[in-house]
């Protein structure tokens, strides 16, 4: 008997708090804006901070009061840029997305080394230690800072090189900024052609460091006939403007550095 | 002694000589938690201060009109996290409506008040002291005040912390709980008092 009384009166107290909860909720109910969750459903979701806000939620708070560009999710891409843009009821103006690419080839098998690294593994602690483990100053030290950093699992590390999967990359830009090196370079995404080098040592010492240094032989600015190519600081630029993306260039360099990789990949 | 001083005496009580952080060692998670700024820290007191008052009053009317008629003392503990759990909410949604920055101020710490053990502790202390209604409401007043002067105090302690040089290994925690420490053998100074 005094089970049942027990659980009657639990039930029962449950009850009351319930309902006096429901009538709270209905009186002091608060009106969201619809739209911070609609533009929250866009973003990209992986709370990585690239937009400058505190995590999703932030970014679509601050777009729907106004604070925030509609295109500040770079990761969510064009879609995300559409469906923030048609919620906030302004056109989206169509930016080419970018993606992360980089900027070095070295290799263990071309680029030498200067010493062999048995440290933390960390890009930015091998950087500051006589060099780096590199001969190349310019070259990526393939101890991935940036694969840690990446939200997006787009980064992995082979033979000592960074590899950046375009597919999975969303030109966040979070490696960008945490490479000791500046090897990585935010491109747009249908720019295919590119100088894998920014080697600026005279071209004697960038071969021998590295077998896919360029030398700034200006063989690509030659035989490019859209003019798209600059040889500029001990190594060549292509300016993407310009290029069509025919190869040319890429077939006559001699020390293989511009590729183009999603093209014959 | 005259009912006034008596009254007079067991606020002081509460504040200093029973403070619920240093000398009952009860809620120190947002003790510790929400004390890195005096003013989170200040509205944090304010938000258990409202809880720990409601809470003071709706457990007593539940003890003595619910559970002694009943003869279900033992379902005590689960009755007034029923109710604490019940009052958090309302906090909640009655802050959200009426002080949203205050709200997103306290953020996480708002629901945690549910789980405070000062919440239950000063409910199942009225029970344990058998004070009345009024007693009871005293203490979950003055309680939650001297546990908002504990915080705030210690908000202070730590605002100062910021900028001064400590050892490379306290950093932090360590040097938290040193200060928390000192501040309640401090307290106990005053268990002279009332």
């Amino acid at each position: 008997m005094g089970i049942a009384i027990a659980t009657v009166l639990m039930a029962a107290l449950g009850l009351i708090f319930g309902g006096l909860l429901t009538m709270a909720e209905k009186k002091f109910h608060v009106e969201i804006d619809p739209r911070i969750e609609q533009v929250r459903s866009y973003c990209a979701g992986a709370n990585c901070g690239a937009c400058g806000y505190p995590g999703c939620d932030g970014f679509a708070e601050a777009v729907v009061k106004g604070e925030a560009p509609v295109d500040g999710c770079k990761p969510g891409g064009l879609s995300c840029l559409k469906g923030i843009a048609e919620v906030m009821g302004t056109t989206a103006s169509e930016t080419e997305p970018l993606v992360a690419r980089v900027i070095c080839q070295g290799s263990r098998a071309v680029a030498k080394e200067r010493y062999e690294y048995n440290g933390i593994p960390s890009c930015r602690v091998a950087a500051g230690i006589a060099g780096g483990p590199k001969l190349c100053r310019f070259a990526c030290l393939g101890l991935g800072d940036c694969m840690a950093k990446c939200k997006f699992g787009a980064i992995h590390m082979e033979d000592n090189l960074c590899v950046i999967d375009p597919n999975k990359c969303t030109g966040c830009g979070a490696c960008v900024e945490e490479c000791p090196r500046d090897v990585i370079k935010l491109l747009p995404r249908s720019k295919t052609v590119y100088v894998q080098c920014r080697n600026s040592d005279v071209a004697r010492v960038a071969r021998d460091i590295c077998m896919t240094a360029c030398i700034a032989c200006g063989r690509c600015k030659k035989t490019c006939q859209h003019d798209a190519i600059v040889v500029e600081g001990g190594f060549a630029h292509i300016d993407a403007e310009k290029c069509v993306h025919c190869g040319e260039c890429a077939a006559v360099c001699p020390c293989n550095c511009i590729t183009i990789p999603e093209v014959t990949a | 002694m005259n009912g006034i001083t008596r009254i007079l005496l067991f606020m002081v009580s509460c504040v200093l000589t029973h403070n619920f952080i240093f000398s009952r060692f009860l809620g120190c998670c947002p003790f510790l938690g929400v004390s890195r700024k005096v003013e989170t820290a200040a509205s944090m007191g304010v938000a258990v201060t409202f809880v720990m008052a409601l809470a003071s009053l709706f457990t007593w009317l539940v003890n003595h009109l619910i559970l002694i008629p009943f003869d279900l003392e033992y379902l005590q503990t689960i009755s007034f996290i029923l109710v604490i759990a019940a009052l958090v909410q309302f906090v909640e949604m009655f802050l959200k409506k009426s002080s949203p920055s205050l709200y997103s101020a306290l953020g996480i710490y708002l629901p945690l008040i549910t789980t405070n053990c000062a919440v239950l502790g000063v409910a199942v202390l009225n029970v344990n002291e058998n004070y009345n209604l009024g007693y009871s409401v005293l203490n979950g007043v003055f309680g939650a005040l001297g546990f908002m002067l504990a915080i705030v105090l210690m908000a202070g302690v730590r605002e100062r912390l910021e900028t001064s040089k400590i050892p490379e290994p306290l950093k932090g925690f360590p040097i938290t709980l040193i200060c928390a420490s000192l501040m309640a053998i401090a307290f106990m100074g005053f268990a002279g008092l009332a």
